[in-house]
C-alpha cells in the first residue's frame, strides 16, 4: 500500500510531529531545515515522511541557508516550509526579509526556548514574540500563529500553509518548547483542504509579475512555467525590475503592509472563555494559556469573574479585540514567557483604560497555575 | 535596446556597431585579429569613442569583436552562402 | 598601418543584436563601467547557452548582491536576485523543488567565497546538479572597492590602504577540494574557450565551477594602477598559461607571475539526485 499523504485518524503524537504532519497534509512537499534543540523533531519526521510522498527534505549546512532554500524552493513550484528555534530563528531574519520582499509564499516555525543567546536550549520560553514582528530589518506586516496543543499545531500548520498561499506572505508559527514536545491526542481528518497557489491568468507576453490584483496581492508564476520572471529583494516596480526611486519604494513597502491589514480580520485568530461575565481577563497564547485555564477555573472558586483571551494569532496584533475587550472588563493580566513582549501590544490596544498586569518568567519552565491566580488576585484588587 | 545600427559590408557579411550602447573600452579593437576596426574620433551620446570600420576587406567573420564586447554593441552577421571563416 | 579611405556604415533601423532574445532589452545599456568584464561573462553565457539550445523557458539563473550579481537582471529568464552569499542556496531550493530546471547562480568571488563561501563548499559535497560561475575581480565592486578573499597580497583596495596582507582563496583550488565535479578557469579575454567552457559546465551533471577572471578598471584596476579594462586584458595575454589537467593547488593567482587557465576537474559521480533517487527506490513503499 503507498504511503499516505493525509494520515486520517487518531494519534498520539507530539506538537513537533503534528506541525510535520500539518505541513504534509496541507501539500507541503519541500522542507529544509538545520538541526535545533527543540525543533529537531520536526526535521526528523519530515526527513522521513517527505521522501514517501514525493516531496523534498533536505538538511541545510545553517539556517540562513535553510531559509534560503525555502525561497528557492517556493519558486521552484512547492509550498515550503523550514522550522527552527530562537538561535535559527535569528539567522533565518535575512532571507524571512528576502521572503517578505519578493513576496514568497512560505511557513516557519520557532519552537522557541529560553533565550536570549544558547540559553535554555532544552527549556521553553516564548521571548522571540517581538522577533517574530520585527526581526528582519525594514517596516513590514508578517502573519504568526501560536498554537497551544499538539492538535492546533497541527491545525494551524494547515491554516498557515493556506495564508501564506492567499496572501504571499511568510507566516509564522510561533509555538513553544513544551508544546513541541508535550504528546496529546492529535486528531487529522480524512480531507485537508490543500490551498492553490495565485496563478497568473494572462499570458506571458502581458504578465507583470508584481501588478497586484484588487485584493493587493499578485498572481505568482515559478520558474520553469514560461514567464521568465525577475525576482529581486531591490524595491522593483511591477515588472519585477529594479526602480530605485523613493516613490517606487514607497508604494512598495505600503503595498506589503497594507495587504495584510487590509485582511487581518480574515487572519486574527483567538479563543474566548468566560468573557461573558468577566470582570477580569487573562490574556496569554501558546502553553502560557493552557496553564491559566488552571488558574481560572480557581479564581471562580475565589469570588473572582475571570476569564480569559488565547490568543491564536499573534500578528497581527488583534487590536480591535483587546480594545473592546478593555471596555467590558476591570483589569487585564498578561501571562507570558518573556519579562513583557505581547503585554505592550496589550497595553497600546488598551490604552491605558484598565489596569494591567503582568504575569512574567523569562522561560527555563512554563507558569504554575498559582502564579497566575496571584496575577488575576492582584488586578482584582486594583479595581 | 533595438535602435540604429551602423553596418558596415565586409567581404562575407557585415560588421554591426550600436554606436549608443558602446561605453568605448576598445577591447574590440584592440583584439580584432585583423585590425578591421579603429576607435572613432566622434563621441557617442554617452562621451565614449565608439569603434568603427576602417578595412572591412580585412575581416574573416571570426565573430571575436562580438564576444569580447562587455556591452552588446558590436555584432557581426554572416551573409548568406557565404561561410565564416 | 596607413588608414585607407574610411568604409562608409549605411543605417540599419530595428538591427537586433543575435543574442537580443535572451535579454531584457529595456533594460540595456546595463549598469557596469567602461572596461567591465561583467559584460563579457553575460554575453559569453548567453552565446553558450544558444549553442546548447536549451529551452529557456527550462533556465533559472540565480544571483547573490554585487556587480556581478546584477548578470541575471539582465536575462529575459526566470532569473532570481537574492541576498548577499545566498545564490546558491535559493538555487538549491529551486532545483529540489522543480529537478526538470537548468539551474545556473552566476554571482561574484565576494558573494560566492566571503559570505556565501559556506553554501558554496556544502553545494560543492552535495554534488548539486547545478552550476556556478564565480566573476573574479579581486575586490567588492559595488561598495566601493574593498578588500575580499581573493584580494592577492599587497593588493590596494580601500580596506587595504597599506596593501594587503591577507592569504588570498585559489577558488578553483577550494571548489575542487569541495567535490566539485567540473572546475574551470577562463578569463573575460578567453572568448571561444570561456564559451566552450561554459557549455561544459553547463552540460555536465553535477556541481560545476567557472571562475571568470574579470576586470574591474575603476576600482582594483585603479588603485593597482593596472590602468584601464583594456590594461587588465593585456594582462591575462600575458601570463595566463592554459594547462588543462593541471593540479588545481598549483593554480595560485600572483600578481606579475603566470596563473593557470583551462580545465582542472572533469569527473562524473553521482549527483545528489541521483543519490536521492536511488534512496528512495531502495527504500520501496516502505515506511
Amino acid at each position: 500500500m503507498p504511503p499516505k499523504a493525509t494520515l486520517a485518524g487518531v494519534h498520539f503524537m507530539n506538537g513537533d510531529e503534528a506541525i510535520a504532519e500539518g505541513a504534509i497534509a496541507a501539500g507541503c512537499r519541500f522542507f529544509a531545515a538545520y538541526p535545533i534543540t527543540p525543533q529537531s523533531e520536526i526535521a526528523e519526521r519530515l526527513a522521513w515522511r517527505l521522501p514517501q510522498v514525493g516531496g523534498a527534505f533536505i538538511q541545510m549546512e545553517d539556517e540562513i541557508a535553510a531559509m534560503a532554500a525555502v525561497v528557492g524552493g517556493a519558486w521552484g513550484g512547492q509550498k515550503a516550509m523550514t522550522a527552527t528555534s530562537g538561535p535559527g530563528f535569528s539567522l533565518m531574519m535575512e532571507n524571512l526579509g528576502l521572503a517578505i520582499m519578493t513576496e514568497t509564499p512560505c511557513v516557519v516555525a520557532n519552537v522557541q526556548r529560553a533565550a536570549p543567546s544558547t540559553g535554555l536550549p532544552t527549556a521553553v520560553g516564548q521571548g522571540d514574540m517581538m522577533q517574530a514582528r520585527w526581526g528582519s530589518h525594514g517596516h513590514y506586516e508578517i502573519i504568526a500563529l501560536v498554537p497551544s496543543s499538539p492538535q492546533e499545531a497541527f491545525d494551524l500548520t494547515v491554516k498557515a500553509c493556506a495564508l501564506s498561499e492567499r496572501f504571499r506572505v511568510p507566516v509564522l508559527i510561533m509555538t513553544d518548547e513544551v508544546v513541541g514536545h508535550m504528546y496529546e491526542r492529535v486528531e487529522i481528518p480524512a480531507e485537508v483542504p490543500v490551498a492553490p497557489r495565485r496563478r497568473p491568468n494572462v499570458p506571458p507576453s502581458e504578465f507583470l509579475p508584481f501588478k497586484p490584483d484588487a485584493d493587493l496581492v499578485p498572481p505568482m508564476a515559478c520558474a520553469g512555467e514560461g514567464y521568465r520572471v525577475h525576482v529581486t529583494g531591490l524595491t522593483h516596480d511591477e515588472r519585477g525590475y529594479p526602480d530605485m526611486s523613493d516613490v517606487a519604494h514607497d508604494r512598495l513597502v505600503r503595498r506589503l503592509a497594507e495587504k495584510i491589514l487590509r485582511y487581518r480580520s480574515e487572519m486574527t485568530f483567538y479563543e474566548e472563555i468566560g468573557l461573558q461575565d468577566a470582570e477580569i481577563a487573562v490574556v496569554s497564547y501558546g502553553i502560557s494559556a493552557r496553564v491559566a485555564y488552571g488558574a481560572l477555573a480557581q479564581a471562580r472558586r475565589k469570588g473572582i469573574r475571570a476569564g480569559m483571551l488565547r490568543l491564536i494569532t499573534a500578528w497581527p496584533f488583534p487590536d480591535e479585540r483587546v480594545r473592546l475587550l478593555a471596555q467590558k472588563v476591570k483589569g487585564i493580566v498578561v501571562v507570558e514567557l518573556n519579562l513583557g513582549q505581547m503585554s505592550r501590544e496589550v497595553e497600546r490596544a488598551t490604552q491605558g483604560r484598565v489596569p494591567l498586569s503582568g504575569v512574567f518568567h523569562s522561560g527555563g519552565r512554563i507558569h504554575t497555575p498559582e502564579e497566575v491566580l496571584a496575577g488575576i488576585e492582584e488586578v482584582a484588587r486594583c479595581r | 535596446m533595438t535602435r540604429e545600427a551602423k553596418r558596415w559590408k565586409v567581404p562575407k557579411g557585415h560588421v554591426y556597431v550600436l554606436d549608443d550602447i558602446c561605453k568605448g573600452c576598445g577591447f574590440c579593437i584592440e583584439y580584432c585579429p585583423r585590425k578591421v576596426l579603429i576607435r572613432a574620433e566622434r563621441f557617442n551620446a554617452k562621451g565614449y569613442h565608439p569603434p568603427e570600420v576602417v578595412d572591412a576587406n580585412a575581416c574573416v567573420m571570426c565573430g571575436f569583436c562580438e564576444l569580447v564586447c562587455p556591452d552588446f554593441a558590436i555584432w557581426t552577421e554572416k551573409e548568406e552562402g557565404k561561410d565564416a571563416a | 598601418m596607413q588608414v585607407k579611405t574610411k568604409p562608409v556604415p549605411e543605417i540599419v533601423p530595428g538591427a537586433k543584436h543575435p543574442m537580443e532574445k535572451y535579454l531584457r532589452t529595456d533594460r540595456i545599456p546595463h549598469i557596469w563601467c567602461s572596461g567591465c568584464g561583467l559584460g563579457i561573462v553575460l554575453g559569453n553565457f548567453l552565446y553558450a547557452l544558444d549553442e546548447l539550445g536549451w529551452d529557456p523557458d527550462s533556465v533559472a539563473v540565480v544571483a547573490g548582491i554585487g556587480c556581478t550579481a546584477r548578470i541575471p537582471g539582465y536575462l529575459r529568464l526566470d532569473t532570481y536576485h537574492t541576498t548577499h552569499g545566498r545564490p546558491i542556496p535559493v538555487a538549491t531550493g529551486l532545483k529540489l523543488a522543480n529537478p526538470k530546471l537548468h539551474v545556473v547562480v552566476i554571482s561574484g568571488d565576494g558573494d560566492l567565497f566571503a559570505i556565501g563561501g559556506n553554501h558554496l563548499i556544502h553545494a560543492a559535497r552535495r554534488n548539486l546538479d547545478m552550476t556556478v560561475v564565480c566573476v573574479n575581480n579581486f575586490n567588492y565592486g559595488m561598495t566601493g572597492g574593498q578588500g575580499g578573499p581573493t584580494t592577492p597580497l599587497e593588493g590596494r583596495t580601500t580596506t587595504t590602504p597599506f596593501g594587503n596582507f591577507e592569504h588570498a582563496f585559489n577558488l578553483v583550488h577550494l571548489a575542487a577540494s569541495a567535490g566539485a565535479s567540473y572546475v574551470a578557469r577562463w578569463t573575460t579575454l578567453d572568448g571561444r574557450r570561456l564559451q566552450k567552457g561554459l557549455m561544459d559546465a553547463l552540460s555536465h551533471k553535477g556541481f560545476t565551477f567557472v571562475e571568470v577572471i574579470s576586470p574591474c578598471p575603476t576600482n582594483y584596476g585603479r588603485r593597482n594602477k593596472i590602468g584601464e579594462g583594456l590594461d587588465e586584458l593585456r594582462y591575462y595575454a600575458d601570463h595566463s598559461v592554459i594547462h588543462h589537467g593541471a593540479n588545481p593547488q598549483e593554480a595560485e593567482i600572483i600578481p606579475g607571475k603566470p596563473f593557470l587557465v583551462g580545465t582542472f576537474v572533469d569527473v562524473d559521480k553521482p549527483t545528489y539526485h541521483e543519490m536521492y533517487a536511488a534512496k528512495v527506490a531502495e527504500m520501496g513503499g516502505k515506511k
